[in-house]
C-alpha cells in the first residue's frame, strides 16, 4: 500500500471514531474534546487532498478559535464540571425515521453517482492563486464577509457592554 | 511485497528525517533548564546548582530527568483519566509539530511547504487546547483557574502575534520560512549591515518589539506567567501532575520558547544567514548562527523572567487589547505604506 493510503485510512478512522465518541459520550466536555480530534482528522484529510491552506485554516479557526470558545462556555456555566446529560431517549421514532431516510438518500446518491476520478497533479502553490482569486474574481463576497464579521463583532461588544453596565447598576 | 518494503523504507526515512529536531529539542531542553537555574542564581547573587557532575553542576538537569522518570505516576482518583494522561503528550506534540516548518539551516527544513508560518500559527493553537484539557481533567480548582487564565491569555495574545507576523509577510511576500530567510541574505544596508528585516524598515523594529512581548505572553513567561503563578495558583494547570507527565509539560514549555524564538530569529534576524555575509556561511555554519540567534532570544526571555515582577490579570488584558493590538494594526499599515513608497 502507498503511504498516503495508509495515512488516509488512519486519519479517517480517527475522524469517525472521534465523531462517534462525540455523539455518544455522556459528558459534555468529553464530547468537546472528541470534536477536537474530529476537526484535526478532517484537517489532515484536507492535507491529503492538497488543500494545505484550508487545513491550516481549519485548525486555526475551528480548533484554535471556536472549540476554545465552546469549552469556555461549558466551563463557565454553573454545572460545567459535573453536567452530564442523556444523549438518547428523546423522540426515538421520528429521529430514527429521519436518520434512516437520510442515510438511505446518501447511500443512494453515493451508489448512483458516476464518480469521475481524475489524477490531480501535485500542487505546491495554493496560497498565491487563492489570494489572486480573493482579490480579483471574488472581491465582492470577500468584502461582504468582512463587513458581516465586523457587524458581528460590534454586536458582541454592544451586548457585552450593555450587560456589564446593567450589572454595575445593580451592584 | 516489494511495494510494502518500499513503503516501510519510505516511512522509516520520513521518521528519521522528522526526528532530527527532536534530538535538538531534547539537548536544548537539558541545557536550557540548567542555564535558567544558573542565570537565576547569578541574577540573584547566588551560585545556582553546583554539585552534580563537577563543573558548575552541569549534570543537574540529567539527574533531574532520571529522577522524574523513576517517580510514581500519580493520577488523582477523580480525574478524567484518559484526558489527564493524554494532555501532556498532546502539548508536546503540538509544539513539536510546529518545528516541521522551521528552516534549521539552508540544508534542513522538515517540510518546505508554502504556508509555513500560517501552519505554525495554526498548529500552536493546539497548545491552548491541551492546557485546557490538562486543567479540566485534573479536577482541581487551581488547575481549572490556571487553565482558564492561560486560554484567555493565549487567545488574546495570538492577535498581536499574528498581526506582527503579517507585517513581515507584507514585506517578504511569502509564507514559506525558507524563502523568507533566503530573502534576507547579503550585506547591503549602509554598506555593511546584513539584509535582515529588522534593519530594512524602521517600522519592523516596532513590529519586533510587539512580537517579542506577545511571544513572552504566549509561552507563559514572566511578566505574563499568570497561568502558573505559584503565589496564587500553586502551579496552575500543572498542579496535579508529577513525574514524567510533569516533565513532558516542562519539555513542551521549553520547546515552545525555542520555537517562538526561532520564529522571531527567522522573521526579523535573517534565520540561518551569517551576519558577516559570505564569511562563515554554509549549511553547518547556518545551523550554528540560527541556533545562536534563537538561544539569544531565549536568554533574553530568561533574563526578563528573573528581573521583572508579574502583571495582574486586568493589566495583562489591558496591555494586549488596548496597547499591543491597536499598535500592531497601525504598524501593519505603516509598514505597507513604507513598502509602497520605498
Amino acid at each position: 500500500m502507498e503511504l498516503t493510503t495508509i495515512l488516509f485510512y488512519l486519519f479517517s478512522i480517527v475522524t469517525i471514531t472521534a465523531a462517534a465518541v462525540m455523539v455518544f459520550s455522556n459528558n459534555i466536555v468529553h464530547s468537546a474534546f472528541a470534536l477536537m480530534f474530529t476537526l484535526i482528522g478532517v484537517a489532515a484529510l484536507y492535507v491529503l487532498l492538497y488543500a494545505d491552506f484550508l487545513a491550516a485554516t481549519q485548525l486555526l479557526v475551528y480548533v484554535g478559535g471556536i472549540l476554545i470558545l465552546i469549552l469556555f462556555g461549558i466551563m463557565l456555566t454553573t454545572q460545567g464540571k459535573s453536567l452530564s446529560f442523556k444523549t438518547s431517549t428523546v423522540n426515538i421514532a421520528p429521529a430514527s425515521i429521519l436518520s434512516v431516510a437520510a442515510a438511505a438518500l446518501l447511500i443512494y446518491a453515493f451508489v448512483k453517482t458516476d464518480w469521475k476520478i481524475t489524477e490531480s497533479g501535485v500542487r505546491d502553490e495554493t496560497v498565491h492563486e487563492m489570494g489572486m482569486m480573493l482579490m480579483g474574481e471574488y472581491i465582492l463576497p470577500f468584502i461582504v464577509v468582512g463587513v458581516l464579521l465586523l457587524i458581528a463583532i460590534i454586536g458582541a461588544i454592544l451586548m457585552a457592554t450593555r450587560l456589564s453596565a446593567h450589572n454595575d447598576g445593580e451592584v | 511485497m516489494i511495494n510494502t518494503i518500499a513503503t516501510t523504507a519510505n516511512a522509516l526515512t520520513i521518521l528519521v528525517y522528522a526526528a532530527i529536531p527532536l534530538t535538538i529539542i531534547l539537548v536544548y531542553a537539558l541545557v536550557a533548564i540548567w542555564a535558567e537555574r544558573k542565570i537565576a542564581g547569578f541574577i540573584q547573587d547566588r551560585l545556582g546548582p553546583m554539585r552534580v557532575g563537577g563543573w558548575h553542576g552541569w549534570a543537574q538537569s540529567i539527574a533531574d530527568l532520571l529522577k522524574l522518570i523513576q517517580k510514581e505516576d500519580i493520577i488523582p482518583t477523580n480525574a478524567s483519566r484518559f484526558l489527564f494522561k493524554f494532555a501532556p503528550f498532546m502539548m508536546f506534540a503540538a509544539s513539536y509539530a510546529a518545528f516541521a516548518v522551521i528552516p534549521f539551516s539552508s540544508g534542513y527544513i522538515g517540510s518546505n511547504i508554502n504556508i509555513g508560518v500560517f501552519y505554525l500559527l495554526a498548529v500552536t493553537s493546539l497548545l491552548t487546547l491541551s492546557i485546557i484539557m490538562a486543567a479540566w481533567a485534573s479536577n482541581n480548582k487551581w488547575s481549572l483557574l490556571g487553565g482558564m487564565r492561560s486560554a484567555a491569555q493565549m487567545v488574546s495574545y495570538e492577535v498581536p502575534t499574528i498581526a506582527t507576523v503579517l507585517t513581515v509577510i507584507v514585506v517578504s511576500g511569502s509564507l514559506n520560512l525558507m524563502t523568507v530567510t533566503e530573502m534576507q541574505s547579503g550585506n547591503d544596508i549602509l554598506g555593511f549591515l546584513p539584509n535582515w528585516f529588522i534593519f530594512q524598515n524602521p517600522f519592523l523594529l516596532v513590529a519586533f518589539v510587539i512580537f517579542f512581548i506577545s511571544i513572552l505572553a504566549e509561552s507563559h513567561r514572566v511578566p505574563f506567567d499568570l497561568p502558573e503563578s505559584e503565589s496564587e495558583l500553586v502551579a496552575g494547570y500543572q498542579t496535579e501532575y508529577s513525574g514524567i507527565r510533569w516533565a513532558m509539560f516542562m519539555l513542551a514549555e521549553y520547546a515552545d520558547m525555542l520555537l517562538l524564538s526561532l520564529l522571531g530569529a527567522t522573521l526579523f534576524f535573517g534565520g540561518w544567514n551569517s551576519p558577516f555575509g559570505e564569511f562563515m556561511s554554509g549549511p553547518l555554519w547556518g545551523f550554528f548562527w540560527y541556533m545562536l540567534k534563537g538561544l539569544l532570544l531565549v536568554f533574553v526571555m530568561m533574563w526578563i523572567r528573573w528581573t521583572l515582577p508579574r502583571y495582574r490579570v486586568d493589566q495583562l488584558m489591558h496591555i494586549c487589547w488596548s496597547i499591543l493590538i491597536p499598535l500592531s494594526f497601525i504598524n501593519l499599515v505603516l509598514v505597507a505604506l513604507w513598502e509602497l513608497i520605498f
